[in-house]
């Protein structure tokens, strides 16, 4: 209870150092020769009171302290300790301090970190990240307060859904947020650079730094979400166009947009309107995707909690920033005219520009798909559902010329290129296309489509192997990024290809036979777990080949809450994925078993590993002069 | 000047943008088919529970009578709480109620029905639960007003006594 | 070089597969596009409910009565609404939907063109 106490006042007096920091910076920012190092001091001590506020909610949930409402709704005795620490995040309370936690630590980072820089730029950045820290204190201490005392104090927690109980999904959320909540930094530093008018090279080579972190903590969040739902969720599928998904995607792609822009303002001084536009559209993604999954305006699997008060405040609290935004960027930011002028077509900020346009067109996809049916339900009462087809069929075809251009683009010099020495190009081509009719071939579904998208692929999957084997390590990074995202299309696309499943009913003891696979009942184990019990089936699955897998899926009826899952036992190789599911009939003796082989799953993971790795590369690599 | 004129065209697209945000906080996100979607009762077969005889539906609803379906399990917690009501409806000469069990065992729904009370005249067997998907429904219970097979008036969810008062004025 | 490219022809032949679109990739195909309706944004084909199973159990039957993948949306539509659909139809409540990303793409391109215009 004390910890309650702790937690809750600490909160409070984060929020006074805010306008205690805004305070000082108004005094800094009009006698700037250096930062007043009480500002630093101030910005630390915020940081270092949420993180107390942080320690004490956790350990309010090991202590099982149920006078704290949040731990009462989100925990109970009987959980495992791993779990009772990391369902500290997986609620929407302690889920907004862990926003709070990134933010302050984001901002302290940045002042330290940041050397050779205007003063008054870190001032300004740091007085609009307050405005945000500020906006986030107020959200939790008034609507989603983490330390709400319970009268009288409950014996038992209404426990935490056993499908949060994992580990990929207990450091999914930390992870995550760092890119997502991190991109603040770039909206208060880009809000800060405009209106001192410092938006310029230097400043692009500074931020670039913020831009990847925040990217690749985003894309490995991302992953996790990912990971943890096809071995949870549903069965064999690992991203479902699902509103929470999407909401992680949107501002992934504004960040890559971003990431790829701000390569060509490091070098020329172009497409500033551009930089700042992203800048902050990340950010406000970032936002909007936060009221879009709490406010409950969305129907989702994985939505927070269902709060229309909430919502309204998230709903304003975004609006102010737009319109902060916008006032900034259209009263201080000085247009350069001769922006694109000065780009000659064939170079590689046109290929950059390109990408760009495609990025924002991919975009729109997900950020119309996602929010139209509200839109429709406002404005004339129909309902409609948006899903994983609608996606498929605005993205896939352009994802055709946006792989070729990927290919392509890099090899092409800044300012200007020439075609000669390019013939490999086109002999990659062709034998990218050969490979693809060999591969399709067996199929007479959509082969002109699937044959396209294959090629390339594999066009931008060889161009990029080549260039790994044959260039000197000059831009290892991108190649290894953009290698990465070959592989993963080819992943997924294969993935889909030469997926195939079974679906029967079968009692203890029954065997089902097909032409290619041989599925065996053999027993069933049952035990009883700490708190849960588990109904183990045990199967033997017999190949073509005349291989056998031991397959071990599992059903475990929880007592709280009271709900049967279903766990899946999948057996990975760096070929396919065998995987396998049992779910119970109502009222009846067998049970439903799924069995899928998912050719190249592991593929997919490593390839976004890839992409992530290649950021990381870029993070260290040691700035060259300009 | 153009450059005067697209923030604040930018402004007006985001108050809209917010009041159809705000609009949307209010509405139900719940989704509730249509509740007259289907008009013309649909024509099935199904077996009966106590008699296992396949009957078509159209000989139950044929006559210049009032209908209730009324789509139920035993296993349902809320069908119990509607069961007196529906109990009290069967007794009313105006209007028969027929049953679709659903996704249930005989032996549990006999069980149910005769401690509780029988109030159908018939009661289709539903084991997988199609028959109530060619109504529209998706959950039980539900029931409809049936009268020379065209649905009347459908009801998701246990009916209560503010239901019954709409039934009678209907069969009058 | 060439090895590289010869490891993969041979690799992908290997394991490449026939697939023919029967009945239990069409089903799986549909059942993907259906909503569960009870649950909370699952589709029919990964949802264990109860509705789920039913849904599942009335599109296999329709299959065999030789209905066609339109058709059997068309009926779904018809008793549940258009929310059961996972794929939008193409009316007049979707115009925006489909054509506001291609309008999108075509003025971002038309924007790019000008601005490169201008001197070129």
């Amino acid at each position: 209870m004390v910890f309650s106490l702790i937690g809750h006042y600490s909160l409070i007096l984060g929020l006074c150092i805010s306008l205690i920091l805004i305070f000082f910076s108004i005094k800094n920012f009009r006698n700037s020769k250096i930062l007043d190092a009480k500002i630093l001091s101030f910005t630390f001590l915020q940081f270092f009171f949420v993180v107390i506020s942080f320690f004490c909610l956790i350990l309010s949930f090991v202590l099982s302290d149920f006078s704290n409402e949040t731990v009462f709704n989100n925990s109970h005795t009987t959980k495992p300790l791993f779990y009772k620490i990391t369902g500290t995040w997986g609620n929407h309370e302690g889920s907004l301090l862990l926003w709070l936690l990134v933010l302050t630590l984001f901002i302290f980072v940045f002042l330290i970190k940041t050397k050779n820089q205007p003063v008054k730029y870190k001032i300004l950045t740091l007085v609009f990240q307050q405005i945000i820290i500020i906006g986030f204190f107020i959200f939790l201490i008034k609507t989603s307060n983490p330390f709400n005392y319970l009268y009288p104090i409950p014996e038992e927690g209404l426990g935490l859904n056993p499908i949060l109980q994992d580990p990929a999904l207990a450091i999914h959320p930390p992870i995550l947020y760092l890119g997502y909540v991190g991109s603040s930094i770039i909206f208060s530093s880009a809000l800060a650079a405009t209106s001192l008018n410092f938006v310029s090279k230097k400043w692009a080579s500074h931020i670039k730094k913020w831009v990847l972190i925040s990217w690749i903590f985003l894309t490995l969040g991302i992953l996790l979400g990912s990971i943890w739902a096809y071995y949870e969720l549903g069965w064999g599928g690992f991203w479902f166009w699902d509103p929470v998904e999407n909401v992680s995607l949107m501002p992934w792609l504004a960040l890559t947009t971003l990431l790829h822009c701000i390569f060509i303002l490091e070098k020329k001084l172009i497409l500033t309107s551009w930089v700042i536009i992203l800048s902050i559209a990340t950010f406000t993604l970032s936002m909007c995707g936060t009221f879009l999954v709490r406010s409950g305006i969305l129907n989702s699997v994985h939505t927070f909690a269902n709060d229309p008060e909430r919502g309204l405040f998230i709903l304003i609290f975004l609006f102010s920033l737009i319109f902060l935004s916008i006032f900034i960027f259209f009263f201080f930011h000085k247009n350069n005219k001769n922006d694109l002028h000065s780009i000659f077509w064939l170079s590689k900020e046109t290929s950059i520009i390109i990408n760009n346009w495609f990025m924002m067109y991919f975009l729109s996809v997900v950020l119309i798909g996602t929010v139209y049916p509200i839109f429709l339900d406002v404005l004339s009462s129909e309902k409609i559902s948006v899903g994983p087809p609608f996606y498929h069929k605005l993205i896939i075809p352009f994802l055709i010329p946006f792989l070729l251009i990927m290919s392509i683009g890099p090899k092409l010099k800044w300012i200007k290129s020439n075609l000669e020495d390019k013939i490999y190009l086109v002999s990659l081509l062709i034998i990218s296309i050969l490979i693809s009719f060999l591969i399709v071939n067996n199929f007479d579904s959509k082969f002109l489509i699937n044959t396209i998208l294959i090629s390339s692929a594999l066009y931008l999957f060889f161009v990029t192997l080549r260039d790994f084997f044959i260039k000197k390590y000059k831009n290892i990074s991108q190649n290894i990024s953009h290698f990465g995202f070959s592989l993963l299309i080819l992943s997924i696309l294969f993935n889909n290809l030469f997926s195939t499943e079974i679906i029967t009913n079968l009692k203890v003891g029954q065997t089902f036979e097909s032409s290619k696979t041989k599925i065996v009942f053999e027993k069933i184990n049952q035990k009883v777990e700490k708190n849960y019990k588990s109904i183990v089936g045990s199967f033997s699955v017999q190949n073509l080949n005349g291989e056998i897998d031991n397959l071990l899926p599992e059903l475990r009826i929880y007592n709280q809450p009271n709900i049967v899952t279903s766990e899946a036992d999948i057996i990975t190789t760096l070929l396919s994925d065998k995987f396998m599911v049992i779910n119970v009939v109502q009222n009846q003796d067998y049970f439903n078993v799924r069995y899928q082989v998912k050719p190249f799953m592991i593929w997919i993971w490593l390839s976004v590993l890839l992409i992530s790795l290649g950021g990381l590369m870029s993070f260290f690599k040691r700035e060259n002069e300009n | 000047m153009k450059t005067k004129f697209l923030p604040f065209l930018l402004i007006l697209i985001l108050i809209i943008i917010f009041i159809i945000f705000y609009r949307g906080l209010k509405n139900n996100n719940i989704y509730t088919p249509e509740t007259n979607i289907i008009n013309e009762a649909p024509s099935f077969s199904a077996e009966l529970l106590y008699s296992n005889k396949i009957v078509n539906s159209s000989e139950i609803f044929n006559s210049n009578k009032f209908y209730l379906l009324n789509i139920w399990s035993s296993w349902c917690v809320p069908c119990r709480k509607e069961h007196p009501i529906l109990m009290d409806l069967g007794k009313n000469k105006k209007i028969i109620v027929v049953g679709i069990n659903y996704k249930d065992t005989k032996k549990n729904a006999i069980e149910f029905l005769d401690k509780f009370g029988n109030p159908y005249e018939k009661i289709f067997f539903d084991k997988e639960g199609i028959q109530s998907i060619e109504w529209g429904a998706y959950g039980v219970p539900e029931s409809f007003v049936i009268y020379k097979n065209k649905i009347l008036k459908k009801y998701i969810g246990p009916i209560n006594q503010q239901s019954i008062k709409e039934i009678e004025s209907l069969i009058k | 070089m060439k090895i590289f490219k010869l490891f993969f022809i041979i690799f992908f032949i290997f394991s490449s597969n026939q697939l023919k679109a029967d009945n239990e990739d069409l089903k799986s195909r549909i059942t993907k596009n259906l909503r569960c309706l009870i649950c909370q944004g699952q589709s029919v084909y990964d949802s264990e409910s109860e509705f789920a199973n039913s849904l599942k159990t009335i599109v296999d039957k329709k299959l065999d009565e030789g209905l066609s993948e339109k058709q059997i949306y068309n009926f779904f539509e018809d008793k549940y609404g258009e929310w059961i659909l996972y794929d939008p139809l193409f009316n007049k409540n979707t115009y925006f939907l489909w054509l506001l990303p291609l309008l999108i793409f075509l003025s971002g391109g038309a924007i790019i063109f000008k601005k490169f215009i201008k001197k070129n």
